[in-house]
């Protein structure tokens, strides 16, 4: 992993500060730009001021403004997730999209929308949780059954074989069904539909699964040394493990429920927090929360923008800036040895 | 000849012989299974030029090229696999796997895009230029792969994790533009993506044809390299083996294979992979028995598969690239815990 840079604490603080800052101007931004231009001062009013009877106002807050804070809510569930799984399992690859997980939720995803088409978008978010907890199950056990353990490359090897395992019937199922623009919606991973139902289920099981993420951020801090010091120093291993998991699938799953397959947020954005924050959990993990809902709004910005006035999918965005990433650790200790 | 060597061979040409009944077999049911359905005498009475007209229509423009395409890109893939496996000293070396695939589906989607105006797609010369195209993007994402992944050498799990990063990188690139098409190149771009080959036709099987004739017999004849090489590059150095030179002239060849099968049948992942295992389990580590082997298993695999998509769930056909994916990554899944 890379090495961390010491910053005091006050300097942390103003980090985080200012990435909040930012993180509220990018929203700014992304409920400005669009099909219609809007000016930042009718955003402002349109939240603050808001009129019923202009269009301009409307778009905003009942399409623009959503769709902002949805992109900041999946951002921050992917990297805290991602974050999580690295702590957990030492392993720089560790995130939910290279280990599968979202293909798993957007597995079941299918399975609901084929066979039980009246579902709730709660019932849609339950079934996405169960998809990631499958995804993780498997390579998991994968994992546990190797001979050597869960190197990286077995990690993302098995993150690829079971994903494509997993989409590969999800495509059948979405063929035979009829649902394939449903699908590539998940698949491409976008945030189109992004409504005020949808922050509501975000804000509600996201929540739990970040309280429940800031909750064992210690002891996460004390699993990453290793797990022999960490049952050296009294600490119930196998309580956080479970903890930890549970908040992987009530993030991961909220925000695929919502966005799709996103790719490599939870990746990315954990090794930038470490190398800011230092290695302390009770740091990454909330400062991961803001760099990553400040990535995706930015990215979702860009998604609009490139082609417009045509969407390209977020995730392909968050793909191809998180590649050489990707790729740099797969030179670095990914692959060194 | 040792008794030994003997009964290793009798066991060789046995499995051959079986392998090619299998086929044989598979190909009547394939040719006679589908939407209409034909026994298998009418299939004879056609093939020997007896049947009706809307027999022999359904026979041999729609159902033969595609089974036939579906013979050659399975071969290709597989041998691609074995030659990539037994270059990388990595077990779970693929094609698709390595992100060679997804290069080429680049390049063949860059080619409609641009010259969607120039060519009808259906058109010979296509069939022709678009292998061309297939193989460029092959190479290039080949290239670019070894460079990434060398740092003092080239290290077969680094290389592995970088074919993942750029198969992803592709995978992006490739959904941008795909969706800068209209919706008729969109939907013909999606056919390389899932790995389908439904819209075969005798052009493309005549476009493919020689690749897969004049290059397995050159891999074939290059068996011995690859037993070399697979025994590590010390070993093979000191066996006065040009370690490098092998090692590129092998991969230009798994590159090449990969490259003209993508632009007939799309990205066909998992098969390139399991092939060559199976192949090994059943004759041992040698490639002048693995290559043969694997051709004919690769091809009467992706046979299988392109019946099963056909008519498991018909009228819906499946992509016979999910349909090996599915049947193969169970068999993946278990060579990874498996292997150290």
């Amino acid at each position: 992993m890379i090495a961390a840079i010491n910053h005091s604490r006050f300097l942390k603080i103003i980090i985080n500060i200012a990435a909040l800052i930012a993180l509220a101007f990018a929203i700014g931004i992304s409920v400005a730009y669009g099909a219609v231009d809007i000016k930042l001062s009718t955003v402002w009013q349109a939240v603050f001021e808001f009129d019923a009877n202009l269009t301009n106002h409307q778009v905003i807050q009942e399409l623009r403004l959503p769709r902002a804070c949805g992109a900041a809510l999946v951002g921050a569930f992917l990297a805290v997730s991602g974050a999580i799984m690295q702590g957990m399992t030492r392993n720089p690859l560790a995130s939910p999209s290279v280990m599968g997980v979202t293909n798993g939720a957007a597995f079941t995803l299918v399975i609901m929308l084929a066979f039980f088409p009246n579902v709730s978008n709660l019932g849609l978010t339950l079934a996405s949780f169960t998809g990631a907890g499958i995804a993780v199950v498997l390579v998991f056990m994968v994992g546990s059954y190797s001979s050597n353990g869960l190197t990286p490359a077995k990690l993302a090897l098995a993150g690829v074989a079971i994903g494509t395992l997993l989409s590969s019937i999800s495509s059948i199922i979405s063929l035979h069904f009829h649902l394939e623009k449903e699908m590539s919606f998940w698949f491409a991973g976008g945030l189109a539909g992004t409504n005020w139902t949808s922050i509501q289920i975000l804000l509600i099981s996201g929540g739990i699964g970040l309280f429940m993420a800031l909750m064992i951020a210690r002891s996460i801090t004390i699993l990453s040394l290793g797990e022999d010091i960490a049952s050296g120093l009294g600490q119930n291993n196998i309580l956080i493990k479970i903890l930890g998991i549970v908040s992987v699938l009530v993030l991961t799953g909220a925000a695929v429920s919502i966005a799709g397959t996103v790719g490599f947020i939870g990746l990315i954005i954990p090794h930038i927090t470490r190398f800011i924050m230092g290695t302390d959990y009770r740091w990454i993990i909330p400062s991961s929360a803001i760099f990553g809902a400040l990535l995706l709004v930015l990215a979702d910005v860009v998604a609009r923008l490139i082609n417009a006035p045509f969407e390209t999918p977020v995730g392909a965005i968050t793909s191809l800036i998180g590649v050489p990433f990707f790729l740099y650790l797969a030179r670095g200790s990914g692959g060194g040895k | 000849m040792t008794p030994e060597q003997g009964i290793k061979r009798r066991k060789f040409i046995g499995v051959i012989t079986v392998l090619i009944v299998f086929i044989i077999a598979m190909f009547f049911v394939s040719l006679s299974t589908g939407v209409i359905q034909l026994s298998p005498l009418d299939v004879l009475k056609t093939i020997i030029g007896q049947g009706t007209d809307k027999q022999e229509l359904i026979l041999f423009d729609f159902r033969l090229p595609g089974i036939v395409l579906a013979l050659l890109i399975g071969a290709g893939l597989a041998v691609s696999g074995a030659i990539l496996q037994g270059v990388t000293q990595n077990d779970l070396a693929d094609p698709g796997i390595l992100g060679i695939n997804t290069g080429a589906g680049l390049a063949v989607v860059l080619f409609i895009f641009f010259f969607q105006d120039t060519f009808s797609m259906t058109s010979t010369i296509s069939a022709f230029v678009m292998p061309l195209f297939a193989l460029i993007g092959a190479v290039f994402a080949a290239f670019l792969i070894y460079f990434l992944a060398w740092k003092e050498g080239v290290n077969p799990i680094r290389l592995i994790l970088v074919g993942i990063g750029v198969n992803a990188g592709f995978s992006a690139a490739l959904i941008i533009f795909q969706l800068k098409m209209d919706p008729q190149d969109f939907r013909q771009a999606t056919v390389w993506l899932a790995g389908d080959i439904w819209s075969a036709n005798w052009s493309f099987v005549f476009a493919l044809l020689p690749w897969i004739l004049i290059l397995i017999p050159i891999v074939l004849h290059k068996a011995t390299s690859l037993n070399v090489l697979n025994l590590g590059d010390d070993v093979a150095a000191g066996l006065g083996t040009n370690v490098e030179r092998e090692r590129r002239l092998l991969l230009l060849l798994a590159v090449a294979l990969a490259g003209a099968c993508v632009a007939a049948g799309g990205g066909i992942a998992f098969l390139g992979l399991v092939v060559p295992h199976i192949a090994r389990r059943i004759v041992g580590p040698t490639h002048q028995r693995i290559i043969p082997i694997s051709t004919l298993i690769g091809a009467l695999l992706l046979m299988l598969s392109d019946t099963i998509g056909k008519n498991i769930l018909a009228p819906t056909e499946i992509p016979v690239g999910i349909v090996v994916a599915i049947l193969s990554t169970p068999y993946f899944i278990y060579l990874l815990m498996k292997t150290k």
